[in-house]
């Protein structure tokens, strides 16, 4: 199998900072690493089963209605992880809140069914629904790394830069807020695109 | 098949729906216990928190009685055991708020109190609050002394409040400043003030609202004073009646010094 399906989404057309997908919630959630890593998580999940539903029905879902058809699909979906959160990640599902509801409008899981499992057999449809989930939760994770470990210094909810390196114990050290704020993450992904977009611009010229 | 057809793409959609509303409530039943139980166990945590004691304090030890009080201050109903079943534990705020907002008779409100045996052996009554935030509910419990005038401690919760502003209220900094907070000047009920641009200096009953959360801090004030207010005819009978027998002369005593230390 054709290897490019999982890492052309990763790294060469990722779709936060290639296609710029999925903006929203990449800001919303990346305060801190936990959310960040579940809302990846459910995010390649809802893809990769709604690229492999979507798939398997291709050749049966009536064209006037497919979008309508897809809608239904990545909902069910959705729904199924929202409930799944409340029940076994009860504090995690509550610190994303909306978000969890609004994977339905990310729009890289419609644009992934719509473009490639629509054309495609399920097992390809299947790992390219993953391998975008996967491009987006990198990314994710990534923001919510710098974030975290700027914004509340810890990682994971544990303390990373030292207690005595804070102005309030008599240290030097401040968190800064503004990585904890919603434009900071807008402010990394631009980074992101930045270093992702001259490292690749080197590869083209070889 | 022709999947183009009228008849195809109804029958389509009609099996779809179908299905996807079978797999969904059969999901929603089977995990609806767990969740449930989350959240009761959530609230059960925000009760300790709201006298101050952390998840790892036992519930059953802590919270002894849980009573049910209408707005004329009767009591309706009274459990002292399995308080998580317990009318007072399962009692919607939200419905409440709603009854108190529509100037519902008294008679008809169903107000929760829960009776917290702290473990330094003194007791708290703890009372709901609810009311609308800036972008969704805002919920919390105060807890009073046995004087039923100073607080013992809070707890406050949000549903989707802007974080690092609004969604504030839920941290310990600002619930802090509620405690030894008196809800009663002079014998008269004045609730206990938000107050932008911060609480004047030794006053018995303002505290500094969130600086950038201005209508989660004016709409937690106007959530715990009208919960307050239903509440009022029966902290005023608990006031009279703790001021008849002899024992809470010690008590007064003993809270007026935890104030001073405070």
């Amino acid at each position: 199998m054709d290897k490019n399906i999982i890492t052309n989404p990763i790294l060469k057309n990722n779709p936060v900072t290639v296609l710029v997908l999925g903006i929203c919630s990449a800001l919303a959630v990346t305060v801190k690493l936990e959310p960040a890593c579940v809302m990846a998580i459910s995010v390649t999940a809802v893809t990769g089963f709604s690229s492999l539903i979507a798939s398997l029905l291709r050749n049966t879902i009536p064209n006037r209605i497919r979008i309508i058809v897809q809608l239904i699909i990545v909902s069910l979906l959705v729904i199924l992880v929202d409930q799944i959160l409340k029940a076994y990640a009860y504090d995690v599902s509550k610190q994303l809140s909306v978000y969890v509801g609004l994977i339905i409008t990310n729009c890289i899981i419609m644009g992934r069914i719509e473009a490639f499992a629509l054309g495609n057999k399920p097992i390809p449809s299947f790992i390219d629904g993953i391998a975008n989930g996967a491009g987006y939760g990198l990314i994710l994770i990534a923001i919510a790394f710098i974030r975290e470990l700027i914004g509340s210094g810890c990682l994971f909810g544990v303390q990373i830069i030292p207690e005595s390196w804070y102005m309030a114990n008599g240290g030097w050290y401040l968190n800064n807020g503004l990585f904890i704020m919603p434009p900071m993450a807008l402010i990394i992904v631009g980074c992101f695109i930045w270093l992702q977009r001259s490292l690749q611009k080197e590869d083209s010229k070889k | 098949m022709d999947t183009n057809k009228n008849s195809y793409t109804i029958i389509y959609s009609i099996v779809m729906v179908v299905v996807v509303a079978a797999v969904l409530a059969f999901v929603s039943l089977s995990l609806k216990d767990k969740q449930n139980e989350n959240i009761s166990n959530e609230k059960k945590q925000y009760l300790l928190a709201s006298v101050g004691l952390g998840a790892d304090a036992d519930f059953a030890q802590v919270i002894k009685e849980a009573i049910v009080v209408d707005g004329n201050g009767k009591i309706v109903d009274t459990a002292t055991s399995d308080i998580a079943n317990s009318e007072a534990f399962n009692i919607s705020t939200s419905e409440q708020t709603a009854l108190i907002k529509e100037g519902a008779p008294k008679e008809e409100l169903r107000l929760p109190v829960f009776i917290a045996d702290l473990p330094d052996g003194s007791q708290a009554y703890i009372f709901s609050a609810y009311g609308a935030g800036l972008w969704g509910p805002i919920w919390g419990w105060v807890s009073l002394k046995t004087d039923f005038n100073t607080v013992a401690g809070v707890k406050f919760d949000h549903q989707g409040e802007t974080p690092g502003l609004g969604a504030e209220i839920a941290t310990p900094i600002f619930a802090d400043q509620f405690i030894g907070k008196e809800i009663f000047v002079d014998g008269e009920f004045t609730g206990i003030a938000i107050v932008k641009g911060g609480a004047k200096e030794g006053s018995t009953n303002e505290v500094d609202a969130i600086s950038g959360g201005t209508i989660t801090s004016k709409a937690l004030d106007a959530s715990i004073r009208m919960w307050m207010e239903a509440y009022l005819p029966y902290i005023k009978s608990l006031q009279a009646l703790a001021a008849t027998p002899m024992p809470i002369e010690g008590e007064v005593v003993e809270t007026q010094e935890n104030v001073e230390t405070k």
